[in-house]
């Protein structure tokens, strides 16, 4: 009953529709012969703030990389802003982070902005205005010119962050953005991706804290590599008849309830 | 009880390690065997061109284990000698006696002399009574005229072998450390292509390459005094080929390495052999099918080229062979590099 309420949502988002952002249809992954996703159909819809969430080992990190174009399916297909994934343009419209920081840590931040605003084709007067503004987004202009290696764990997160919004995308793709930060920090991060979604960009996170499962439109929940329930917060604890998430996610994942 | 902790901690990384007990054990049983061909093959025969030379004197040479090629005129013999295929022409002219040696290994001509001047010094003292020939042997050197030191014989191969050591190291461990940290990944999420990231690679680590060939090239030479007798430009030339190599095999070896100390693993399996294979060591010596190993080094072709340029003054069109190699080598990383990225982006 509750899997077929996740399902009806994915069904009427997907046959080209022009709103979705990201389209999944039958998406398998294996390494080997072991299975990591297992048919997923999804459509996230273009402005909307999606959360995939699940426990560590659920296929979460793979199906962001599946997204962002890093690797292929084993079958079935994706579709990333109306583009069939693989395609190499698309990634300019996509801002990805991954677990890891990716910094150059040697570089200042601004060096590093510098680098990576230029992989997205972003020079001159574009370039340092873009610079500025992101840095000013996650409040790190007075660091911009201090070596990486001297910033702290969550000055480095956000300057991850700065990073791939720095060629404005449509879409974020961002992997346990909030994963090792303290909760002042976690705090104003949403706060920013609260801002960037009413601005009209997608952002696909993965989590595994519940409490920001809660503020997302929409949740996917992840389980074994299976996509077992597909909606908004509210409605996946109307269907399980839970009070909060992380009881929605137990009944709804297949689990007793404890 | 924590000692025990700690060994028991080590030997279980190490089984889950396969690799490094593999080059623990296996490495040093390669390069002993390598050793083991390089030095106790077969001996060195000197090639010895003879023109005008009483036939008794030649099985006599040959049975004190040279190479006897009869050559008829003394031009055709000089060229070969220049080409560096013989070691020593023995002519006559008129009744004096002469030995032109090679010149650019100082071993192997002083092994050539040697064996001539030990073999027939009784015949030369037997045929002055008879005034026939004149008592004192006529030496003169092809190359490096009899001064080159065993510095300079193998100073072009070190040249060489350090560009080549060093650029490797640094690009694999650069390469690896954008995988580890996960900026590959980012920058694999963003739209470059395959192409570019090798060739930023390559324009990046070339400009430091450049300065590194000219600063070896010009303190070998200018402040060490290594011997050296053809252009600059070609030294700098084959030193940055080398490099070139180095650079695009080390990235390339990055990928399959997960650690700083997996690349430092590849020194035993990629580094050493090549420097038994590089003309370091007399490879006439070896058993000739093992010798046929060292056209499958870059390294060799590099030191051949380098040799050639600073010892027999060799130009452009007697390296090309040695350049073609190195340029052939580096291309086939850079294939080998840019289908190896795919492991970091799906296209």
């Amino acid at each position: 009953m509750a899997e077929r309420a996740g399902e009806k949502t994915v069904r009427s988002n997907r046959t080209d529709d022009p709103v979705a952002a990201i389209e999944l249809l039958k998406v398998t992954r294996s390494f080997g012969s072991r299975k990591v996703l297992h048919e997923i159909d999804l459509a996230i819809l273009r402005g909307e703030l999606f959360g995939l969430l699940g426990p560590s080992g659920s296929g979460k990190t793979t199906l962001v990389k599946l997204i962002a174009g890093l690797d292929a399916p084993s079958g079935g297909s994706v579709l990333l802003l109306g583009e069939r994934m693989p395609n190499r343009r698309v990634l300019g419209r996509v801002g990805y982070m991954a677990q890891s920081d990716a910094l150059y840590s040697e570089l200042t931040g601004k060096q590093n902005l510098e680098f990576f605003a230029s992989l997205y084709g972003l020079s001159g007067a574009r370039r340092t205005e873009r610079i500025a503004s992101v840095m000013k987004l996650v409040d790190l202009t007075e660091h911009l010119n201090k070596p990486v290696s001297a910033y702290s764990g969550g000055m480095k997160r956000r300057l991850s962050l700065a990073v791939s919004l720095l060629h404005e995308p449509e879409l974020l793709l961002l992997d346990e953005p909030t994963v090792g930060i303290d909760p002042v920090l976690r705090q104003s991060i949403w706060t920013e991706l609260l801002s960037l979604r009413d601005k009209g960009i997608t952002i696909v996170l993965t989590t595994h804290v519940m409490d920001e499962a809660d503020r997302c439109d929409r949740i996917g929940l992840i389980r074994e590599g299976r996509l077992t329930a597909v909606d908004s917060p509210e409605g996946l604890k109307r269907a399980s008849g839970a009070s909060t998430i992380e009881e929605a996610f137990i009944v709804l994942g297949g689990g007793t309830r404890a | 009880m924590r000692i025990r902790a700690l060994a028991l901690r080590i030997v279980r990384q190490f089984i889950r390690d396969r690799r490094t007990i593999a080059l623990l054990f296996l490495a040093p049983l390669l390069v002993l065997t390598l050793m083991y061909f390089v030095f106790n093959g077969q001996s060195v025969k000197p090639d010895l061109a003879t023109i005008g030379i009483p036939a008794e004197w030649h099985s006599k040479l040959e049975q004190a284990g040279a190479k006897i090629e009869p050559y008829s005129s003394l031009p055709e013999a000089e060229a070969d000698l220049r080409k560096g295929k013989l070691s020593a022409i023995l002519s006559t002219e008129g009744n004096r006696f002469s030995v032109r040696l090679e010149g650019s290994d100082p071993s192997e001509s002083k092994s050539a002399l040697l064996l001539i001047q030990q073999t027939l010094q009784s015949d030369i003292e037997r045929d002055l009574t008879s005034s026939a020939w004149s008592a004192k042997l006529d030496i003169s050197y092809e190359h490096g005229e009899g001064r080159l030191t065993s510095f300079d014989s193998f100073g072009p191969v070190l040249v060489g072998f350090f560009s080549f050591f060093f650029v490797f190291l640094l690009a694999g461990v650069a390469f690896l450390r954008e995988k580890t940290t996960g900026t590959l990944e980012r920058l694999m999420a963003s739209p470059i292509r395959r192409f570019e990231v090798v060739f930023g690679y390559l324009a990046g680590f070339g400009v430091f390459t450049i300065l590194q060939a000219t600063l070896i090239a010009w303190f070998s030479i200018q402040a060490l005094g290594l011997y050296m007798d053809g252009s600059f430009w070609l030294v700098l030339l084959t030193n940055l080929l080398l490099s070139l190599v180095a650079l695009t095999l080390g990235t390339l070896l990055s990928t399959f390495a997960g650690s700083e100390f997996q690349i430092i693993q590849f020194i035993p399996l990629v580094i050493v052999p090549q420097v038994f294979f590089s003309g370091l060591f007399n490879l006439d010596a070896m058993n000739p099918w093992l010798q046929k190993l060292s056209y499958a080094m870059p390294l060799y072709y590099g030191a051949d080229a380098l040799r050639g340029i600073m010892l027999r003054g060799e130009d452009l069109p007697d390296i090309q062979i040695d350049i073609y190699a190195l340029l052939a080598f580096s291309i086939a990383f850079i294939v080998l590099n840019m289908a190896a990225l795919r492991k970091q982006r799906a296209f």
